[in-house]
């Protein structure tokens, strides 16, 4: 299994319900959403479409709409949903005490063995 | 004590531990010599009648499980009020706080939890308790006696118990809760928005989204203080926010302990001969707080100590509340996901809400209000994993309805008894339905509705009423085609609206129980209607819902294709300054703004704005006047102007001047769709008012007022309202005009579509002709701009909404294998 690099990202209080947030992070930009049961998922902030912000759609029930077109995007998946076909990148979230942690491992390059936390440079 | 045998220690005497010895000893009295440590000095009882204790319906002695009898009966020797200070697994002992040294052959460790306190300032007044055992029940029994206000922090499970034992008490309670909706954990939203009406109802006021900022009194409590200013007076504060394992004992011991003390499928932590046991250990990364997962761990425990066969393998829980009059229930996971479909039944009128969440062919989540008889069964199938699949259509209707076989719904009616009752609101049976659409010759839905007043109340028996109307009339009868607002409801906009009225609906789950959607939080169609058709019915009272509405109307600029804004402030009436056009220059050097142009509707558009410099543009912008333009809204936009008779010489009237009149008057409600305005000096109209929604064409006698047109995706020239004399008649007719379309009008139906459907004539008799009538809308119009008219972007540029501009950052990598 690829190596899982864990990022902590905000407090889960930080997120609104059925709400989004956005984190920029080596050059991406990231969409956060907690879900009105107070789940939490992360995937990549552009609508396979025309690449709208999915973070600043309208969340309901586990999908995001585009502000842009109305693509409806499922959050667990990534996937368009209905005819639309397209889909984005999904991170694994975890949430540990209340703060949510995303894994990055598809933007980090391994660390060498005994590295145990280095600093982020954030944008 | 018989030599021999081998010790077996307990530290802790909850329910686990009483529960783990009671299977130990039915299978094997005799094997181990049992003593007890237990810190309170009683004997054990059962937790989870504590409310009954604090609302008097129980006393101590009737919740006692195992009393001192019992424990000498079987040989267990009880140490009370004896807490253990340490353990020393390698030489198996264990010492008291006195000193006293134990050894063990096998220890158990059932510690418990303790309650979670925030540590907010005051914390520690005299008159701040926690709700956990027998002694904190008295404290609050004797705090109760003088009566007075209690605040509980904590809508959970033990909080809302502890609010509603305090209130049987005689205080008046309030209920802080840091979530939007109670029990967020156990239940979802619409559940917790019954159970909110349902406490409310007994008379206990519930905060939601509350944060607790601290406690105040001298020695005793006096209030408790919210985030957002909002003080509660009080004489007693309840923390009921959590627990946490209790677990320090066994780390000091050296044993491996994350939250909970961590122990395998055997109970068994990382050293030889220690188990742990109940709300103190961690299995496979879950901490328990509920009683049965204790229950399962102890049976499985007692094996293992006989060593029989028997595994831990988790638990699946359930919650219900034992606060009298709310009946709820939950289970499993009824988180949404792409795999999981849902079946929800709501009937508004009995107050049910019925969520079962299905994966595959399982039921893998359950949430139930209102009416919870068939907890049981569906509990059972979703513990047992059995397949749903074969009566999955009648599933919701509970265990009494399967093996009827499937229905045909239209069948089903047709089998309804004479005098089943159809409207529950008018009391209608099928009967009077069938006889009225036989003996008046009834055809339609509204005439059948007329002469039996079937359908006209709640209208959520519309659907039975008109199967009722194809079975008597056969094919002539053609359902009305109403197209219903979206995929959550079978109900129109005109239905909803007239429902929220009627209903006296005030917020979106109320909505959405009541008229019974079929999702559980809607979507991004109905939820911007629904929250504009409360802003509009209910102005002063209604908390606009900021997750409900587009982006736009979210950070009040335009987004553009590339995820960038817009931002157009307000030029009143396309009038500008020197100043202005200054401070717009400044701003776009400032912020390296790439675009600037001039609209449509007689200002200027700054495009290309990154979000998270909005709010510092709107500062800057509004130093020298500049409010929102709502280039955005669904609301007044422009109002056109031409420069009138103070520059024109064709000019007749003040245009300039009545057009900045209006837009002052108009801006900031929101409407239907966008509303564009025109005045025109002259008959010439240089300010194109006959393709505006409203326009004003000024005349050397008055004004011709005009309406209902377009010029965007159609081109329709406008309708004639009428003819007014005086400015402040333009403004009074306006406004009412406006007012009736923002009460009519569907959710993004323009103004000229709105009057193709009631009607140009109707509108203008009711606009010109009535009165009366345009004296009421007139007086809620302005009603409801009392509250409207506040510029969005002076608020954000202070500092309201802030988390919405600003993105998150990464603080810290970890590496996890």
């Amino acid at each position: 299994m690829k190596k899982q690099h864990w990022v902590r990202v905000a407090q889960l209080a930080d997120i609104p319900v059925r709400g989004a947030r956005r984190l920029k992070y080596q050059g991406t930009t990231i969409a956060l959403f907690r879900t009105v049961d107070n789940t939490v998922y992360a995937i990549g902030d552009q609508c396979p479409h025309k690449g709208g912000p999915l973070s600043q759609g309208i969340v309901h029930d586990n999908c995001v709409t585009c502000p842009l077109h109305n693509w409806v995007i499922s959050l667990e998946t990534g996937e368009a949903q209905g005819a639309d076909e397209g889909q984005v990148s999904v991170y694994l979230v975890k949430i540990e005490e209340d703060t949510v942690l995303i894994d990055v491992s598809n933007h980090v390059e391994p660390e060498p063995a005994g590295i145990q936390s280095i600093p982020v440079s954030i944008s | 004590m018989m030599e021999g045998k081998e010790k077996l220690l307990i530290i802790g005497n909850g329910m686990a531990p009483g529960r783990m010895l009671e299977y130990l000893i039915a299978e094997d009295s005799n094997r181990y010599s049992i003593e007890i440590f237990n810190a309170e000095p009683r004997v054990n009882y059962n937790r989870l009648m504590l409310s009954p204790v604090l609302t008097g319906e129980k006393k101590y002695t009737d919740i006692i499980t195992h009393d001192d009898h019992w424990y000498e009966q079987n040989n267990i020797k009880l140490h009370k009020a004896t807490p253990i200070a340490s353990i020393d697994t390698s030489v198996k002992t264990i010492t008291t706080s006195k000193g006293e040294t134990h050894e063990y052959s096998k220890l158990v460790i059932a510690t418990g939890s303790v309650p979670f306190v925030i540590p907010v300032p005051g914390a520690d007044l005299s008159g701040v308790m926690v709700y956990r055992d027998l002694d904190d029940v008295d404290n609050m029994i004797k705090a109760a006696s003088g009566g007075g206000r209690a605040v509980v922090i904590g809508g959970g499970l033990l909080g809302l118990e502890a609010a509603a034992g305090l209130h049987e008490q005689g205080m008046s309670v309030t209920v802080v809760h840091l979530a939007d909706t109670l029990m967020e954990k156990q239940l979802d939203s619409a559940a917790g928005f019954l159970l909110k009406e349902s406490m409310s109802e007994k008379g206990i006021d519930i905060i939601t989204g509350a944060n607790t900022q601290q406690i105040v009194g001298s020695e005793t409590v006096s209030a408790v203080v919210l985030e957002d200013g909002r003080q509660i007076d009080c004489e007693l504060v309840v923390m009921a926010v959590g627990i946490k394992p209790s677990a320090g004992l066994a780390k000091d011991a050296g044993l491996d302990v994350h939250r909970g003390i961590v122990v395998d499928d055997t109970l068994l932590t990382s050293e030889k001969d220690v188990y742990a046991l109940g709300e103190c250990v961690e299995h496979n990364s879950v901490v328990y707080g509920l009683v049965a997962p204790l229950y399962e761990m102890a049976k499985v425990l007692a094996s293992q100590l006989l060593q029989q066969p028997g595994q831990y393998t988790g638990s699946t829980t359930s919650a219900k509340l034992k606060v009298s009059g709310v009946d709820l229930f939950s289970a499993g996971d009824f988180l949404d996901n792409d795999r999981r479909e849902e079946i929800v039944l709501r009937d508004a009128k009995e107050g049910i809400y019925k969520r079962l969440v299905i994966e595959g062919d399982k039921l893998c989540g359950i949430v139930l209000y209102g009416d919870t008889a068939d907890s049981a069964w569906y509990f059972d199938l979703l513990r047992r994993g059995e397949t749903i699949t074969e009566f999955r259509d009648t599933l919701i209707f509970g265990q009494a309805y399967q093996g009827a076989g499937l229905v045909d719904p239209s069948a089903a009616v047709a089998a309804l008894p004479d005098d089943a009752e159809i409207c529950g609101c008018n009391g209608i049976c099928k009967s009077s339905i069938v006889e009225s659409i036989t003996t008046h010759k009834l055809s339609t839905l509204d005439e059948v509705r007329s002469h039996t007043k079937a359908s006209s109340s709640c209208g959520t028996c519309t659907g039975l009423v008109e199967q009722l109307m194809s079975l008597t009339l056969g094919d002539t009868y053609q359902p009305s085609a109403i197209t219903p607002m979206c995929g959550c409801t079978g109900l129109g906009h005109d239905d909803v609206r007239r429902l929220i009225r009627t209903h006296s609906l005030q917020t979106i789950p109320a909505v959405m129980q009541t008229l019974e959607w079929s999702s559980s939080c809607g979507c991004a169609k109905c939820r911007p209607a629904l929250n504009y058709y409360l802003v509009c019915e209910w102005p002063e009272h209604y908390k606009d819902d900021y997750q409900s509405r587009f982006i736009n109307e979210r950070v009040h600029a335009n987004i553009q294709k590339d995820g960038t804004f817009s931002v157009v402030p307000r030029m009143w009436g396309g009038m500008t300054s020197a100043d202005e056009l200054r401070a717009i220059a400044d701003v776009v050097d400032k912020f390296n703004v790439p675009a600037v142009k001039v609209t449509g509707g007689q200002r200027i558009d700054l495009l290309g704005i990154e979000k998270e410099q909005l709010p510092e543009v709107w500062k800057d912008l509004g130093k020298v006047g500049f409010v929102s333009g709502h280039a955005y809204a669904k609301g007044l936009r422009t109002v056109k102007t031409c420069v009138g008779d103070t520059w024109c010489r064709f000019g007749t009237q003040d245009s300039t001047g009545l057009g900045i009149r209006l837009e002052k008057t108009l801006w900031g409600s929101w409407t239907p769709a966008k509303v564009k305005l025109a005045v025109s000096g002259c008959p010439r109209n240089c300010a194109e008012a006959t393709c505006k929604d409203i326009g004003v064409i000024c005349v050397d006698s008055g004004y011709d007022l005009h309406f209902a047109g377009a010029a965007g995706l159609d081109i329709k020239g406008t309708e004639v309202l009428g003819h007014v004399s005086s400015e402040d008649e333009v403004v009074s007719h306006i406004a009412a005009l406006l007012q009736m379309y923002r009460e009519q009008g569907h959710y993004l139906e323009r103004i000229y579509k709105w009057a193709r459907r009631v009607g140009v004539d109707v509108v203008k008799q009711q606009i010109m002709d009535d009165e009366s009538n345009r004296n009421q809308l007139m007086a809620r119009f302005f009603a409801s701009q009392k509250v409207a008219q506040v510029d969005p972007w002076e608020q954000r540029g202070k500092g309201l909404h802030a988390y919405e501009f600003a993105p998150l950052k990464a603080t810290k990598l970890q590496v996890v294998a």
